[in-house]
């Protein structure tokens, strides 16, 4: 039997992105392959999450191409995505998780075993019974993740996820990244914050108003950035 | 003044009393009204998430028009009902002419555009809220439907209630393709009707104490039961 087609490596081609007149996105070029965490980095409307989402096939190019591997935008079923504010389905903590393993069907049951062994690896065990809107913040970012694994991605779009916690919560959240990462996942991750893009990043792409300005491996990027946008975005500087 | 007291005394005893006649009425009028429920929301909640999820020419008036059936008038649900199963009727053959379901059917018809209409706008604000993350997982439209109305479950029930009332406190209709047969197609709505008109008021009064309380136990009822729903599922 042959293996299902990769949906790695994405390849974007030359695409813009326009809404009603406005620039969001333009002449991106970028490769996605597997391997460590790419962050996206940038001031905000930089186009950060529109470039996830285009990544993700949830928005379409308006001029340009894309290729997830061997699928088209709408085919494959092994990426997924946790949104800035990720919504909780009304039900349990495990029920969301389940949902996700079933593809949103009635029947067959989601196997009980997967639902625990996604809640063990996002440190929510002891909540699977709780109604999932009723988690902390930073809680409900773990439950998110742990839906989307579910899905059994080979390839994870987190948009800004720590945005808005403690840090207590960032780094449960980034705790279970790292662990994703390094069971092969490919992660890209959308962040404003420095700290955060230093901690995981194996290799930066730096926005600003749309355009890539700089896709280069995290530590030459945080060492020795080439533009002065970036110089000025890693000093702290307003970049507009 | 001293006389409606009096209907009031009266109308405590046939309760009190387990009156057979009353008790028959409201087993009556309880079955109908729940059964046409049943019935509309079989097909009034599918209809209203679809309306909400899928785009299609003409959706807009067809919005319109099931928003506008939310007033439809009883007694033209009811001649309209009645030409149909009357015996020269289209569905004359089936017999159903003053019976207990053509009245089911009758109410579910007044019933069906009041669920489909709230659950369309209960399901549409819901899908706003979960577009993407749906649409993220890649769930097919069946599934979009069934996971969006069990997460709006606990408003819908509202709207359960919205058609429940209106089938039970409805009059013009059942009096129409029901007839009031004594024993057999009278409700609490058209004996009300009929007893107050001969003047028999203790039994009217009765039977409007009664169809006010039970409307308020029902209620209370839901109410308790999405109290508990929503502490349980968030």
């Amino acid at each position: 039997m042959r293996a299902p087609p990769s949906e790695l490596p994405i390849t974007i081609d030359g695409v813009s992105v326009r809404s009603g007149g406005v620039i969001i996105l333009e002449r991106i070029s970028l490769v996605l392959t597997p391997g460590a965490p790419t962050v996206l980095i940038g001031p905000n409307g930089s186009g950060k999450t529109s470039l996830i989402r285009l990544a993700m096939g949830l928005i379409p190019p308006t001029t340009g191409r894309i290729a997830w591997g061997g699928y088209g935008a709408t085919e494959g079923r092994r990426r997924a995505i946790v949104f800035q504010r990720p919504v909780m389905l009304r039900r349990s903590v495990a029920g969301n998780i389940a949902f996700a393993l079933r593809g949103g069907a009635i029947a067959p049951p989601a196997p009980q075993d997967r639902v625990a062994a996604l809640l063990d690896l996002v440190g929510l065990a002891a909540l699977g019974r709780r109604p999932a809107r009723r988690l902390s913040g930073g809680e409900q970012q773990r439950l998110a993740l742990a839906r989307a694994l579910a899905r059994d991605p080979e390839i994870l779009f987190l948009d800004e996820p720590t945005a808005n916690l403690d840090p207590a919560a960032t780094k449960a959240v980034e705790d279970v990244v790292a662990k994703v990462a390094a069971a092969g996942v490919k992660i890209v991750l959308a962040t404003h914050d420095l700290g955060e893009a230093r901690r995981l990043a194996g290799d930066v792409i730096f926005m600003v108003a749309g355009r890539i300005l700089e896709h280069r491996p995290a530590k030459d990027f945080f060492t020795r950035p080439v533009t002065p946008e970036a110089q000025r975005f890693l000093n702290g500087d307003l970049v507009i | 003044m001293v006389n409606g007291m009096q209907d009031g005394v009266s109308a405590f005893d046939l309760i009190l009393g387990g009156d057979p006649a009353l008790y028959a009425i409201i087993k009556l009028s309880l079955t109908v009204s729940v059964s046409a429920t049943l019935l509309a929301s079989a097909v009034g909640l599918p209809l209203g998430a679809l309306l909400a999820l899928v785009r299609f020419p003409g959706r807009a008036v067809m919005v319109v028009v099931l928003n506008a059936f939310m007033g439809l008038p009883p007694v033209v649900v009811g001649l309209g009902m009645y030409l149909l199963l009357s015996r020269s009727g289209p569905l004359g053959f089936l017999g159903l002419l003053f019976t207990p379901q053509a009245m089911i059917f009758a109410q579910a018809v007044l019933v069906m555009p009041i669920v489909a209409a709230l659950t369309r706008q209960t399901v549409e604000d819901l899908w706003v809220e979960y577009r993407d993350e749906l649409t993220a997982m890649r769930i097919g439209p069946t599934a979009r439907v069934a996971a969006l109305l069990w997460d709006a479950r606990f408003s819908l029930v509202t709207t359960l209630l919205a058609g429940f009332g209106r089938a039970a406190a409805e009059v013009g209709t059942v009096m129409i393709v029901g007839g009031n047969i004594d024993g057999f197609t009278r409700t609490m709505t058209t004996a009300i009707a009929l007893e107050t008109s001969k003047g028999d008021l203790p039994l009217a009064v009765g039977l409007g104490i009664v169809l006010i309380a039970l409307i308020i136990v029902v209620n209370a009822a839901a109410a308790l039961a999405r109290r508990i729903g929503e502490l349980h599922a968030g």
